[in-house]
């Protein structure tokens, strides 16, 4: 791995020029990806619910704007997240295994796991131990994740390496590889906790290791880049960097997802402005 | 309420460049002696733009009387331009760089129009650099002595430049500036098929007030080079190009006390070895054979990979070739635009069926091309020998050959297994390992784990039939001094 290739490559991506047609299109993929989520210690079942009609009809007076992939809280909230949301086709994800740190016991990551499903979670965003991944023990980073994958059953697991706290693009292909073959579902850049998130960089070197499992096991496995994707532009060019190293068969919702908050309202504003030509106040659309 | 759920197709949309903000003429003189000047023999031909074979603007090429008159207003103001201070004469080249910065976006646009490459490169790195080497030498203007280890420096007098199609702008860059920094006048010649950045570079010189018969720009075709070399009257002959003309030029300045440098051609090794980071390669290898349609003399169009990863690459390389983006260069999202002239397309058709002729395995991949205009897609050759042609003659377009070898000791016997001497890359992550590959390699530049990166303060040149002398950074001071 070359740090100054990837990053090199990364960047050059987001030069690509994406306007009018592509723009508009880009943005509405970009919603129907978003796993709209609420991680605060302030979080209640008013704000969950406000979050949830959001993310089912982003902007109703722009029909042609999807609906966002999934709505992401914590495991106490999922059960008010599955109940606004059931039948709308929005997903309930739910962090779990003692988010954002990890630093638990194994029993305390199962059940906090059992305790979001059983509150109706269709979705897992689990942390993987950086603490066991750092020491080198890989075969523990390997066994949580097979673990609490057997306790998802049927639900997705989406898999976080904390890229920021891994140290190097090595470490970060590594690790996916790592989340990859103990079953993960998706593999995803961070917490939203740490220093930074989905750099262009961490992105692309994720993608290339989904690329590369997938040729040596026919397996697809799924993206989430979440932290510090907070502008259009930033959700465009990880779209770019998804069409030019896996191509359009990962521009689903099934197999890449964005992790924001305030994003929506950016991609919003700016379909607007493709449409009115002008810039909306931010106070026309509805923070949650 | 629920949105429905249906499949977002996601697609670039055209994204071309405007072309309103281009100031161009209908019709250039002959820039001489500070100004446009009708020619006295020559004919008037129009530049065609090779994505569309549509005719751009018309410009004057210059017989032999306009050449004298360009050499002998070169000769007069040279004591002038040579007895000016050195932070004189940097003022005047900062003024030059500070001016196509100011106008980067048109002089990217004509350059993308006239030579057909795509405008991401001619913005983000033709027309930048063009700049940085003015930056550059205005900086050594008024250091020269310690640019040739302190010793005593004088001008050479009037320099003839004769510069190539495929980097129209900044390889004039790379002959005026180091030039005029060092008190030479000189007389340029730029490619017949692109000559119209050079034009802009005359404006240029006017806007910055440049004394007249500093810099003279005298468009023409191969003749008109042939004949400029041949004048009384210059002092240094700085020529990049083809190793043929390159060796023409040698000939006819045998026995006359002119001065030369020489860039010429180059079939460039990038080798590759297995502990490589290959993803990245792959980048370099792309960026080195795919970067300005492949027009680039020190493209990487000998790619060396090593048998163990030879498989694995081939397949990351056709995949990743598959995601060019080949088409309109003024399109932004255009990564491989046309081919410079029809000329060049039917020699590029020559190698490419003599590379299947001779037996290796060609892959081309599968793309919209234009209907009018020159086009050559992204091509591949497997199974090359290091005998075939494709393997030892210059293509000169977006075509890679492939060859394997075992071991370090083969990659740099089959690297310097060559006429040629320009440039190779060594992609390893082994520190040593690069630097043992590097000094064993007979080319003036070599790039370890990257390609075709350009720095006006490194120097530039070739081995070989690949010329002599270098361009860039101190180096590129010292063939347009005389040293005492």
């Amino acid at each position: 791995m070359d740090r100054v290739g990837i990053e090199e490559r990364a960047a050059v991506l987001g030069k690509r020029s994406i306007k009018t047609t592509a723009k508009q299109q880009g943005i509405r993929l970009a919603v129907s990806m978003l796993d709209l989520t609420t991680l605060e210690g302030a979080d209640t079942p008013g704000k969950i619910r406000h979050l949830c009609a959001k993310a089912v009809c982003p902007a109703p007076t722009m029909p042609e704007i999807p609906s966002c992939a999934a709505v992401c809280v914590y495991p106490s909230l999922a059960g008010v997240a599955h109940e606004a949301l059931e039948g709308t086709g929005v997903r309930t994800a739910s962090v779990a295994t003692a988010f954002p740190s990890g630093q638990a016991s194994l029993e305390v990551k199962l059940r906090d796991t059992e305790d979001a499903l059983a509150a109706g979670a269709d979705e897992i965003d689990m942390v993987i131990s950086r603490e066991a991944f750092l020491a080198g023990e890989d075969t523990r980073v390997m066994e949580e994740i097979v673990r609490v994958k057997d306790a998802c059953g049927d639900a997705h697991l989406k898999v976080i390496l904390e890229t920021a706290e891994l140290g190097s693009y090595e470490h970060v292909r590594h690790a996916s590889l790592l989340a990859m073959e103990a079953g993960a579902d998706f593999i995803k850049t961070s917490t939203g906790k740490a220093a930074s998130g989905a750099t262009p960089g961490v992105t692309l070197v994720m993608l290339e290791a989904i690329r590369d499992y997938m040729e040596r096991t026919g397996r697809p496995v799924g993206m989430k880049a979440a932290g510090g994707v907070s502008t259009s532009k930033a959700a465009l060019h990880r779209l770019v960097l998804v069409k030019e190293t896996l191509g359009d068969e990962w521009l689903s919702a099934e197999r890449f997802r964005i992790g924001a908050s305030s994003l929506l309202n950016d991609l919003l504003m700016q379909y607007q402005k493709t449409q009115s030509g002008r810039y909306a106040r931010p106070e026309e659309f509805s923070k949650e | 309420m629920t949105r429905a759920r249906t499949a977002i197709a996601w697609d670039y949309a055209p994204a071309p460049e405007s072309t309103d903000h281009v100031r161009l003429r209908d019709s250039y003189g002959l820039f001489i002696d500070g100004d446009f000047r009708d020619p006295r023999e020559g004919a008037r031909v129009p530049s065609i733009n090779p994505s569309t074979e549509e005719p751009i603007a018309e410009v004057a090429h210059a017989g032999p009387a306009d050449l004298r008159r360009a050499i002998d207003a070169a000769r007069a103001a040279q004591p002038r331009w040579a007895s000016l201070s050195g932070l004189e004469r940097g003022k005047y080249l900062f003024r030059i760089a500070r001016l196509i910065q100011e106008r980067a976006r048109e002089l990217a646009v004509v350059e993308s129009m006239d030579g057909g490459k795509p405008v991401r490169e001619s913005r983000d790195v033709d027309i930048p650099l063009a700049a940085a080497h003015f930056f550059h030498y205005a900086g050594w203007a008024d250091k020269l002595s310690y640019g040739v280890g302190g010793r005593e420096v004088a001008p050479l007098g009037v320099a003839a430049q004769i510069v190539p199609w495929n980097f129209p702008l900044l390889m004039a860059a790379w002959k005026l500036a180091p030039a005029l920094a060092c008190g030479n006048t000189a007389v340029l010649k730029p490619a017949e098929t692109t000559p119209l950045s050079a034009l802009l570079l005359a404006e240029i010189c006017q806007e910055a007030e440049l004394p007249a018969g500093v810099v003279q720009i005298v468009p023409g075709d191969g003749a008109t080079g042939a004949a400029l070399v041949r004048q009384e009257g210059i002092d240094k002959v700085a020529f990049t190009g083809s190793t043929s003309v390159g060796k023409d030029i040698q000939a006819a300045l045998a026995g006359r006390g002119v001065s030369l440098t020489l860039e010429l051609g180059g079939k460039s090794a990038n080798i590759v070895f297995e502990d490589a980071a290959l993803d990245q390669a792959v980048e370099g290898i792309v960026n080195g054979i795919f970067f300005n349609q492949g027009h680039v003399c020190c493209a990487g169009s000998r790619l060396l990979i090593q048998e163990s990863v030879a498989e694995t690459v081939v397949a990351r390389l056709w995949e990743r070739m598959g995601r060019l983006r080949v088409g309109d260069p003024l399109d932004k999202n255009t990564d491989v635009g046309a081919i410079n002239s029809r000329e060049q397309l039917e020699r590029i058709d020559e190698l490419v069926s003599a590379g299947e002729g001779e037996g290796a395995v060609r892959r081309t991949i599968a793309c919209d091309l234009p209907e009018r205009g020159y086009w050559f897609a992204p091509t591949l050759f497997t199974e090359v020998a290091p005998a075939h042609r494709i393997a030892v003659e210059e293509i000169f377009g977006p075509v890679v050959s492939v060859l394997t070898f075992r071991t370090q000791a083969e990659a740099i016997d089959k690297a310097n297994n060559s006429p040629y001497g320009l440039a190779a890359g060594v992609w390893t992550d082994k520190g040593a390992k690069a630097f043992e590959v590097a000094s064993a390699l007979q080319a003036g530049v070599v790039w370890q784990n990257t390609y075709n990166h350009f720095d006006p303060s490194a120097a530039f040149g070739g081995y070989k039939e690949s010329g002599f002398g270098r361009e860039g950074g101190p180096a590129g001071l010292r063939p347009y001094v005389r040293v005492s």
